[in-house]
């Protein structure tokens, strides 16, 4: 782990959001699945990036690699090593992805193709972006699947994936993320789908993977104990906004926002004994027509008048580099779960989802 | 199983369990894929599993996939008769019952799936999913539409939403519609298949909760599966740990967390991150290789012998021999509970 220092850190970046939206249309209305995100990665650094489903973490970095659908409506901007992703086309994208950004999705299974075996696959992503010839690519691929940690790598490049279990697919895949020395590596929900001694297993071939190729590392996942162990800063989001930034140390310790205090309380924990737990009342809200105001203050303990009608920025309080997009963020730091949170079973007034009548709290 | 060791504090000691297993036995067979699709093996998803449920307790049953967790609950309500070994409710043997016998005594023990997507029928309003058990055991006439008004009530949702359909509700609130519907027939007993696996963790934590609450309440029973450690050292009072179809290690859930013996345990223990950065930082990891073994070979003498990190790196060839020669059984061995490794230790991980 190489902790950046934020002063020399700018002109390290490597890629850098800013003010994108992804707008999906649909029958009931526009989803606004990420609503003006912005964030700067630098060189070498794990980036976690935590929410819960539907925060527009995934749709972000699928943005970023221009994969989403055609129906969807981009704006902003992604700037890769100083080149403006979103205006690219699909050939320059195409030698962008693999090379300068790969990806490691959740499920490894539809992540890998069943008809081929994963040495062809791995030597196909090399030669992809290498003119080299496909013996030598061969024999990288085995060289690749020894660093991911993958026992008699010569025999089992000859496998298929179904040969292999769950946690080995997995290896598979960041061992193809790795080919091509990318400068970021994007991984979506990479130990999700796994059984926790994997994960184990998966997030030090991950790591084996950063250090090897130098790159910088996106982590996305809904898991805190992952991003806690894993990532240098984090962003944490709700509603297809960033709500707080900062590193690791920062958002764990001394929250900004309500709901990363809230998300912090709701955790059950493995190294100590809870009575009883903080529950967020309600769930998070349909980003279909999105009502004003900021998007957590029907669930929040600390909303006011001013949270229904304005929507709080994303701004620094006394550490410039520790952001929340909190009115009230200055009575969030230093306060336990329990203190603004109630221990309640049951919130009181639970509305079904998508029916943002207004009358939750 | 040791009862000095498995009684919590709280209770006399010659208490009657509510719900006890002995030595559940569950095979799948598996069949050739051709015409006759003769048996070819079998999986032996459970293996000799025993353990008791005291009233007002929770016992919570942990592993990962493919352990026999779930199966196991499943045998414990007779959803899927055990191959071999008895479950008694109450003193009642479950496997003499007759069909009729069974659904009467299912009143008294009740299941919660994972999926509440799954689980719930979407064609018909929470009103009538809550009430379907009434119906089902003539319980409906006499008064129905209250207990379903109360019911709704008692597990945080607005009975007024009853009329409407599970689609509009968030997976939280349709995981309380079915809380409500398996505590319609006031059980004694619930199985909790991984009640909150499916929810996000600020939903999750309320259906925790609640799950408390009618506890302390209702004085339930819970038997509580889950893959997730964490959740379980919330709400069990004692624990035991699954693999591949055998409990490898049980005890009081402070005492598992305080002192885990089976080299399993601490595994599992040490693979799972903790929220918090500084301790994730110096934290030892006991990293274990490989994956779970077919549970239609499993491994001769200790099923965790092709991964354990103790058999690999600390024992001598001598001592691996038992290993591979001899099954440890589940006892006691100086660290205060139960364990089923030959050279259990107890070690500090948190």
């Amino acid at each position: 782990m190489t902790p950046t220092d934020p002063t020399t850190a700018t002109a390290d970046t490597v890629l850098e959001v800013a003010d994108l939206t992804v707008q999906f249309p649909t029958d009931d209305g526009l989803v606004q699945a990420v609503r003006g995100v912005n964030y700067e990665l630098r060189r070498g650094e794990v980036l976690g990036i935590v929410g819960e489903s539907g925060s527009g973490k995934s749709v972000t970095s699928l943005a970023v690699m221009g994969l989403l659908p055609g129906s969807a409506q981009l704006s902003g901007s992604v700037r890769f090593r100083g080149n403006e992703l979103l205006e690219s086309t699909d050939k320059e994208l195409s030698r962008v992805r693999g090379q300068g950004i790969s990806m490691v999705f959740q499920d490894p299974m539809t992540s890998l193709n069943p008809v081929y075996t994963i040495g062809d696959q791995i030597a196909e992503a090399i030669m992809a972006h290498h003119d080299i010839r496909k013996d030598a690519a061969r024999r990288q691929a085995v060289e690749l699947l020894d660093l991911v940690h993958i026992p008699h790598p010569e025999q089992r490049a000859k496998s298929y994936p179904h040969e292999l279990s769950g946690g080995m697919r997995q290896r598979v895949v960041i061992a193809i993320a790795m080919a091509n020395r990318p400068d970021i590596i994007i991984a979506d929900e990479p130990t999700t789908a796994l059984d926790v001694t994997v994960q184990a297993q998966i997030l030090e071939s991950l790591r084996t993977a950063q250090k090897e190729t130098g790159a910088a590392m996106i982590l996305i996942t809904h898991d805190l104990g992952v991003i806690a162990g894993q990532a240098d800063r984090v962003l944490v989001m709700y509603a297809g906004k960033v709500v707080e930034s900062g590193s690791a140390d920062d958002v764990f310790y001394r929250p900004r926002m309500p709901y990363t205090l809230g998300l912090l309380g709701s955790l059950p924990r493995l190294d100590v004994k809870t009575d009883r737990l903080t529950p967020i009342a309600g769930s998070p809200p349909s980003v279909v027509n999105m009502p004003p105001g900021c998007p957590f203050s029907p669930r929040c303990p600390l909303a006011e008048e001013i949270c229904d009608t304005e929507e709080p920025p994303l701004e620094a309080g006394s550490d410039p580099d520790h952001l929340g997009a909190c009115h009230f963020a200055y009575r969030v730091e230093g306060h336990d779960p329990t203190e603004l949170f109630s221990t309640a079973a049951s919130d009181a007034t639970p509305l079904p989802a998508g029916t943002n009548d207004g009358e939750v709290r | 199983m040791t009862e000095a060791a498995t009684v919590p504090s709280t209770t006399e000691s010659d208490r009657t369990p509510v719900l006890s297993v002995r030595n559940l036995v569950k095979h799948f067979p598996v069949r050739s894929g051709g015409l006759l699709r003769r048996r070819i093996g079998e999986v032996h998803a459970v293996c000799d599993v025993s353990f008791d449920i005291y009233p007002h307790e929770t016992l919570g049953l942990v592993g990962e996939s493919g352990c026999g967790k779930s199966t196991t609950a499943r045998a414990v309500l007779n959803l899927q008769p055990a191959t071999t070994g008895e479950v008694r409710y109450d003193g009642t043997e479950l496997g003499t019952l007759s069909s009729k016998e069974m659904r009467q005594l299912r009143r008294s023990m009740q299941i919660v799936f994972q999926d509440p997507y799954a689980s719930l029928d979407p064609r018909i309003p929470v009103n009538e999913i809550v009430a379907e058990p009434l119906r089902i055991h003539g319980l409906h006439e006499d008064g129905g539409k209250e207990r379903v008004r109360d019911l709704l009530q008692t597990v945080g949702l607005r009975p007024e939403h009853g009329n409407r359909f599970p689609h509009e509700f968030s997976g939280g609130q349709r995981q309380r519609i079915g809380i409500a519907r398996a505590l319609a027939l006031e059980p004694r007993l619930l199985v909790l298949d991984e009640p909150v696996s499916a929810l996000d963790v600020s939903i999750q934590a309320g259906v925790l909760n609640l799950l408390q609450d009618l506890q302390a309440e209702l004085g339930l029973s819970y038997l509580f599966v889950s893959h997730d450690l964490s959740v379980v050292r919330h709400v069990a009072d004692r624990i035991a740990v699954m693999y591949l179809g055998k409990i490898v290690e049980t005890a009081p859930a402070e005492q598992l967390f305080q002192s885990p013996a089976h080299p399993y345990t601490q595994a599992l223990i040490s693979a799972i991150p903790v929220p918090d950065p500084r301790k994730e930082r110096t934290r030892q990891r006991i990293v274990i290789t490989g994956d779970v073994p077919s549970p239609v070979d499993p491994p001769s003498g200790c099923r965790f012998r092709t991964r354990c990190p103790k058999f690999a790196d600390i024992l001598t060839d001598n001592q691996r021999q038992l290993c591979k020669d001899e099954e440890p059984q589940l006892v006691d061995r100086g660290q205060g509970h139960p364990s089923a490794c030959h050279y259990a230790e107890a070690a500090q991980l948190l």
